[in-house]
């Protein structure tokens, strides 16, 4: 930014790239279009295991028992073709796989946006688009992050879930380690919160799936925002309906 | 019969060179006829100041018709001001109000450095077109009609993406910074139709590349196509991710690359 006009590069005669070729899948990561590809591709996946998680949590509702079956079945999905819980590992590892490439990709999009703009506009924007859930993708996604970290804690490894309760954490008693949890108030309405804002994230990141992909086709284009609308309102509602139903009393020990 | 705005207070970013840090200063309009585009508006003023012997602020302008995509000014917060569709020379006094405070900066991005007050330098853009945004082969004289059929649709869309006029307001108006729909209209123009599809994925390759050296990347908030005077569509960012994609997986001895 030193000079006023930068040295002009030579035109080339065609229109060829001079970058060295990579293999073909980094080659892609490389770029900015690339890493939204990343960023859709892990997005979609993602969205298929909120959408599973909380299709298979509304069993809750049939009672301790069918919970319970539920997280035994994942453990023997495709058993005795599989070994038990192999299916269930390597779906845990490609989720974690596909969480970190969206992580790695949204850091180093926002570290390019931010030198892109490295001096800001020194009076306030007035945006005619943009919308909440569009301007507050990271912070909804670090929330959603911290979220998950603590869901873990609370209902996988069971450090947290006994904190300010009585009664002991049995891993495969699921009903019961998920009714001793929201039945702590505060509990109950973070798990409201994160999935309000996880919410607020798919209502904007579903519907930029499509342009990401270049899923562009004026056939469908009307259904883009309406689909991702839908399937966040799907999601949170089934999601904050299991620690509303404990704190009301529906489902209770 | 003439209307006429009065009491403005404008606060023009100034800033002397490149390297300066610049800051706002405050000017008053007492009163200006509301038939004044908002370049004559700056006109008016630059008059005032130079009478003053003080100096005039600089901003870009040329054809003052809509065209030439040269003016730009980030305007209370919208690249190009209030006005939908339509740059700042097409912008009137009358989208204004009696005491009125209007605002005006340069387009802010790395790779739109400020010459002078609201100039920027938008060579960052030529930089993207001489990288592909082209025919390579010699095409002669006009062609007799529908020697080259193009469907309808087709023509419509190439020709709606070819209305970019290279302002830059999609970048000043991203919140990342990002040319995409720039890089897109540019692709979209040439790969729709039958003379591009020879160096349809190079082209993308070759200028999302360059795109990648300057700009900053996509959210999909639509600011850019709010903000463009041409009210192109963002369905070019996904033609142009379409192709990129393409580009990388087709066959490279088709791309006849090395």
């Amino acid at each position: 930014m030193s000079t006023a006009t930068p040295t002009r590069q030579p035109v080339t005669a065609t229109a060829v790239g001079t970058r060295k070729r990579r293999p073909l899948l980094l080659d892609l990561y490389g770029t900015a279009v690339g890493k939204k590809y990343a960023m859709a591709i892990s997005g979609i996946a993602m969205m298929g295991f909120v959408m599973f998680h909380m299709l298979g949590n509304t069993k809750m509702y049939l009672g301790a028992a069918e919970l319970d079956g539920y997280a035994e079945f994942l453990k023997k999905l495709l058993y005795p073709l599989a070994p038990k819980e192999s299916v269930l590992w390597i779906l845990r590892v490609s989720l974690l796989g596909m969480l970190a490439l969206h992580l790695h990709a949204a850091w180093s999009l926002t570290v390019l946006n931010r030198h892109a703009r490295p001096v800001r506009y020194q009076s306030a924007r007035d945006y005619q688009e943009a919308s909440l859930a569009s301007r507050s993708m990271r912070l909804s996604g670090i929330v959603v992050v911290m979220f998950m970290v603590w869901h873990l804690l609370d209902l996988t490894f069971g450090v947290v879930n006994t904190i300010g309760t009585e009664g002991e954490y049995v891993r495969s008693e699921v009903y019961a380690n998920v009714v001793r949890s929201f039945e702590r108030w505060p509990v109950a309405l973070f798990y409201v919160v994160a999935n309000l804002l996880l919410g607020l994230h798919l209502a904007h990141g579903a519907w930029s799936i499509f342009q990401s992909l270049g899923w562009n086709n004026p056939r469908f284009n009307a259904w883009r925002v309406a689909f991702a609308r839908g399937f966040a309102a799907i999601v949170v509602i089934g999601n904050i309906s299991f620690p509303i139903a404990v704190t009301v009393g529906i489902v209770s020990v | 019969m003439t209307h006429s705005v009065s009491n403005l207070t404008l606060k023009v970013w100034r800033q002397n060179g490149p390297a300066d840090k610049g800051q706002f200063e405050t000017h008053v309009i007492e009163s200006i006829t509301d038939e004044a585009s908002f370049l004559e508006m700056l006109d008016v003023l630059n008059e005032r100041l130079i009478g003053e012997n003080k100096e005039a602020i600089v901003f870009d302008h040329d054809c003052r018709e809509g065209i030439c995509g040269t003016c730009s000014l980030m305007i209370n917060g919208q690249a190009h001001g209030p006005q939908r569709g339509s740059t700042t020379c097409q912008l009137h006094m009358r989208s204004f109000k009696d005491d009125d405070t209007i605002v005006i900066e340069p387009w802010r991005a790395n790779a739109f450095p400020i010459i002078k007050d609201l100039m920027v330098d938008r060579a960052a853009f030529d930089r993207i077109v001489e990288s592909g945004g082209f025919i390579t082969s010699p095409t002669g004289g006009a062609p007799d009609a529908n020697l080259i059929p193009v469907p309808k649709p087709v023509a419509d869309a190439a020709m709606d993406a070819a209305a970019c006029i290279g302002c830059g307001a999609c970048v000043a108006a991203c919140p990342n910074s990002a040319a995409n729909l720039f890089v897109g209209a540019k692709i979209t123009h040439l790969n729709l139709l039958p003379q591009g599809q020879a160096e349809r994925y190079k082209r993308a390759e070759a200028m999302v590349d360059k795109m990648d050296e300057h700009f900053g990347s996509c959210t999909n908030h639509g600011e850019c196509s709010a903000a463009c005077p041409k009210e192109i569509s963002l369905d070019v960012i996904a033609l142009m991710n379409k192709d990129y994609r393409s580009a990388k997986f087709k066959n490279r001895k088709q791309l006849s690359r090395k």
